[in-house]
């Protein structure tokens, strides 16, 4: 007997996972260095194509006793995913074929990272997100370490691979109580049983598992790997950490909370009302002191981490959709700012030769174009309109003012306080580049940016502007992505 | 035998697991002790599996124990990366990235 399966509905997968293949081999019987890079982004492109097919019929499928789901969730983050994947694709060329590194291995692993992010966003039981989950951080431990006989880069991969292992440790005896408890592992039944009365051990199971995905998202008092691994890992890689591998942990977290743990508000809440307000301000308060950009970044994303996890914390107060649709926007959001950003880094590094902040001093006088881009990303990280960054803060705060509780104000101000602290890290930098003198022994003349880079700054500078002036583009998805298909 | 017995190993074995990771200095031990957590966790789940007659907690440790190699695999590349270049497996000294 052949059990029906559903091809269309898992298609990106499969799309992605013949590009890996592909990658390998033409890495292999080839000496044409560019040509895996090619195939990889070409691949990306392509299993784009199923997503749009798989949005236009909009049907919810629902395989293997509904522990993958394909709804409009998992198109918008599976699009969002490949998109991320593609711009990274785009920092990486020029670096990575600079550096003397093995190339066709980086987009392998790059490649199979991402498989873990778009599957993740349809994994709809423990095992397929534990299986996703892994199958997008256990590349990123390799591709920290990319720089073999770099020191620190063998750090950055040690710390980042002895955390992420351990968290995985924690989540996993988490999730076998959980499965204990509830006698399923596919999250509607754990739903189901969280409605019901739950002794105090669901509890702890709850907290287990909630403190493997903190790991993960890097969210305080979780985070101490973030800003060692950033600064060691190669910067691509760590624009890709930031952003998607992180984002995956979110959307997992989303999942199992909105899917799983939901009815038994008491035992996640707290959690994640601590880590929420711990994050945004231990985050913003280590920004400001920093003097390596990579680092700053670092410690951003952590405190954005923070304003990502507000929504969720009270979404137990929040009647309808609001309070997730708040995460997925902030989430798509986060997304465009912080790649513009590191590219921004990126493109910085290749005229400066260094990550420190006082040698980008008067870079607007020598480089004003990347100079506009990197600021506009980091006033957009700092929530300023018409900025896209201001859109994300908005839906956060009104998913607060619609809990209206207590504890939820309570982190409402927090967020505001802590969003005035980061504006004053951003807008330092901002001031170096344009009021400060020009540091001696910065190249002022220097070869051209590689195409990709360029391509990828200008693309999300026009993402960042367009939804800063048209925020209803992504409210749209998000509205979109919490539909009954 | 009941269940609370299998429980209580898995619970004395996950926290002897979590003490080696964080006492423990050399890499190899460190990654020894994550697989005695990992086990736990295996244990937990077949011996819910077991009494629930649930099979899915199999297949989950099933998965568990592939998915380790595949980590093991990874962290003995990185210790070994890291012994070749400090010629040390000393987890201590790999301390340049602060602040």
């Amino acid at each position: 007997m052949n059990p029906h399966v559903d091809f269309h509905a898992f298609a990106p997968e499969i799309v992605l996972t013949v590009t890996i293949v592909a990658v390998l081999i033409a890495d292999l019987f080839t000496d044409d260095s560019k040509l895996p890079a090619r195939i990889a982004a070409l691949g990306v492109l392509g299993s784009l194509v199923p997503v749009l097919t798989l949005a236009v019929d909009g049907q919810t499928r629902s395989l293997f006793g509904g522990a993958f789901v394909v709804d409009p969730f998992s198109l918008v983050l599976t699009g969002f995913f490949l998109v991320a994947g593609y711009v990274t694709l785009l920092l990486s060329f020029d670096y990575i074929g600079e550096g003397d590194y093995y190339q066709g291995e980086f987009y392998v692993l790059l490649l199979t990272s991402l498989l873990g992010m778009i599957v993740i966003s349809s994994a709809r039981d423990l095992i397929s997100i534990f299986v996703a989950l892994e199958t997008i951080t256990i590349p990123t431990f390799v591709l920290a370490g990319w720089r073999k006989h770099d020191t620190k880069s063998n750090e950055a991969s040690l710390k980042y691979f002895l955390i992420g292992v351990l968290s995985s440790a924690v989540m996993l005896y988490g999730m076998s109580l959980v499965f204990g408890l509830a006698n399923s592992t596919v999250l509607v039944d754990i739903h189901k049983y969280a409605s019901g009365h739950t002794p105090a051990l669901f509890a702890v199971a709850v907290f287990l598992t909630l403190v493997g995905f903190a790991f993960k998202v890097s969210a305080v008092p979780f985070h101490f790997w973030a800003p060692d691994t950033y600064e060691g890992a190669p910067t691509p890689v760590t624009a890709f950490l930031s952003v998607a591998s992180k984002a995956g942990g979110f959307v997992a977290l989303l999942t199992i909370v909105r899917l799983g743990f939901f009815p038994s508000g008491n035992s996640w809440q707290p959690i994640l009302w601590v880590l929420a307000a711990a994050s945004m301000t231990l985050g913003n308060l280590a920004a400001l002191r920093q003097t390596n950009i990579v680092r700053m970044l670092a410690y951003s994303s952590i405190a954005q981490g923070g304003f990502i996890l507000v929504p969720l914390a009270v979404a137990g107060d929040v009647r309808g959709n609001a309070a997730w649709q708040a995460v997925v926007i902030y989430i798509l959001i986060y997304g465009a700012m912080n790649l513009g950003a590191f590219a921004a880094v990126i493109a910085a590094a290749r005229r400066t030769r260094s990550a420190e902040i006082s040698r980008l001093a008067g870079f607007g006088r020598t480089n004003p174009a990347i100079a506009v881009m990197f600021s506009v990303f980091l006033f957009s990280l700092a929530g300023i309109p018409p900025l896209a960054g201001w859109f994300a803060k908005f839906v956060m705060f009104r998913a607060v003012f619609d809990a209206n509780t207590t504890v939820a104000v309570v982190l409402g101000v927090i967020a505001a306080v802590n969003s005035v602290i980061a504006f004053f890290y951003y807008s330092g930098v901002v001031r170096r580049l344009w009021f400060d003198e020009p540091a001696a022994g910065v190249e002022l003349s220097s070869p051209r940016l590689p195409v990709g880079l360029s391509a990828a700054m200008g693309l999300m500078t026009a993402v960042i502007l367009v939804v800063g002036v048209y925020p209803q583009f992504f409210a749209r998805l998000g509205e979109i992505a919490f539909q009954r298909g | 035998m009941q269940l609370n017995e299998f429980l209580i190993l898995a619970a004395f074995l996950f926290c002897t697991g979590a003490y080696g990771v964080l006492a423990r200095r050399n890499g190899v031990l460190v990654l020894m002790s994550i697989e005695l957590m990992l086990n736990a966790v295996n244990i937990n789940l077949v011996a819910f599996s077991a009494f629930t007659k649930n099979v899915s907690g199999q297949i989950f440790a099933l998965f568990i124990i592939t998915i380790a190699a595949a980590e093991v695999g990874v962290g003995l590349a990185i210790v070994l990366l890291i012994y070749r270049n400090l010629h040390s497996p000393d987890l201590d000294e790999v301390d340049q990235l602060k602040g």
